[in-house]
């Protein structure tokens, strides 16, 4: 049985990550991700930006579901009204529950990017956003 | 939340000696004024669509434009624009007119300084806003004489990249 996979990247205008993390990894370093394949999710996340951007165009709606697949991974996206993409891959998650998820890290990034010192191209670096996006990962998708 | 026209006045006028006190010509200060609504504008598109709009997101140009021309203005300004036309000229420039804005009430332009508009400052809220919707575009503000009006009215115009205007083309008609 394969491992359930949790991949959540903020992306802004320029195809660039601002903010990504492993929901599945409980500690906040870098220590355990060394058997996650990490350089095949960069690729099949940075791959399904193109599905995103036409999708976006089609609908008025923030979630966009599904969007890409690759083997037994899937891509789901959420595009805010200033075209910042959520994008999270999991490994089948109901859509209802992402799209909670999502909604609920929206209300966080609004939180980050009203601050007026925040420049959208700039990572978020806030060690409290992370804390707050896992643990809506673990209420979610435990 | 209310705020005394009388504070907004004073710090908008400090706001405008401040960038005066650091450029070298009027073209200049017009551009320091709209980058700083600019960054007032990226984030009144997010907040706005996340309140008023029940997360619902504009993808059409003339939606676009009447989310700037009510939603906007109604949060800036208490109220509608006055008018929304298509330039008779080019088909992507579009013009939003309003009288009597209160940002630019008690700015008064010496002579020397000829065509220069505070507005700016609001044609950056709105160019924040289209830039970071996906609809990029040249926005400036302009003082235009209306006749049997003693004041003139203040006309945002909107120029959109050709990348928009070839987007609304291939999209479906709405």
């Amino acid at each position: 049985m394969a491992a359930p996979v949790l991949h959540f990247v903020v992306v802004g205008h320029d195809d660039h990550p601002i903010f990504e993390t492993d929901l599945l990894s409980k500690s906040t370093d870098a220590s355990g991700r060394e058997e996650r394949p990490q350089y095949l999710y960069h690729f099949v996340m940075h791959a399904a930006l193109d599905a995103v951007e036409e999708q976006e165009w089609s609908t008025n709606a923030m979630h966009l579901g599904v969007v890409d697949r690759f083997n037994n991974y899937q891509v789901s996206a959420f595009t805010t009204a200033g075209h910042m993409r959520f994008l999270l891959l999991h490994d089948g998650r109901g859509d209802e529950i992402v799209k909670n998820f999502f909604k609920d890290v929206y209300e966080l990034y609004l939180r980050v990017m009203l601050n007026p010192f925040f420049i959208p191209t700039a990572k978020i670096t806030s060690p409290l956003f992370q804390q707050r996006v896992k643990a809506l990962a673990r209420q979610y998708f435990r | 939340m209310q705020v005394s026209l009388s504070a907004f006045a004073y710090l908008f006028s400090e706001l405008v000696q401040y960038c005066q006190s650091r450029v070298s010509h009027i073209g200049e200060l017009e551009r320091r004024l709209e980058e700083v609504g600019y960054g007032v504008g990226v984030r009144l598109l997010e907040v706005l669509c996340f309140r008023e709009r029940g997360s619902r997101r504009e993808v059409r140009l003339l939606d676009m434009l009447k989310f700037v021309h009510s939603t906007l203005w109604r949060y800036l300004f208490g109220r509608q624009a006055r008018d929304l036309e298509q330039s008779n000229t080019a088909e992507d420039e579009y013009m939003i007119s309003d009288y009597d804005l209160f940002v630019i009430k008690f700015v008064s332009v010496p002579k020397e300084m000829g065509h220069l508009n505070c507005a700016a400052f609001v044609a950056g809220v709105v160019k924040g806003v289209l830039d970071g919707a996906g609809f990029p575009a040249r926005v400036t503000a302009h003082f235009v004489t209306v006749k049997d009006q003693p004041k003139p009215k203040t006309t945002i115009l909107m120029k959109f990249d050709p990348s928009v205007m070839q987007r609304e083309q291939r999209m479906p008609a709405s």
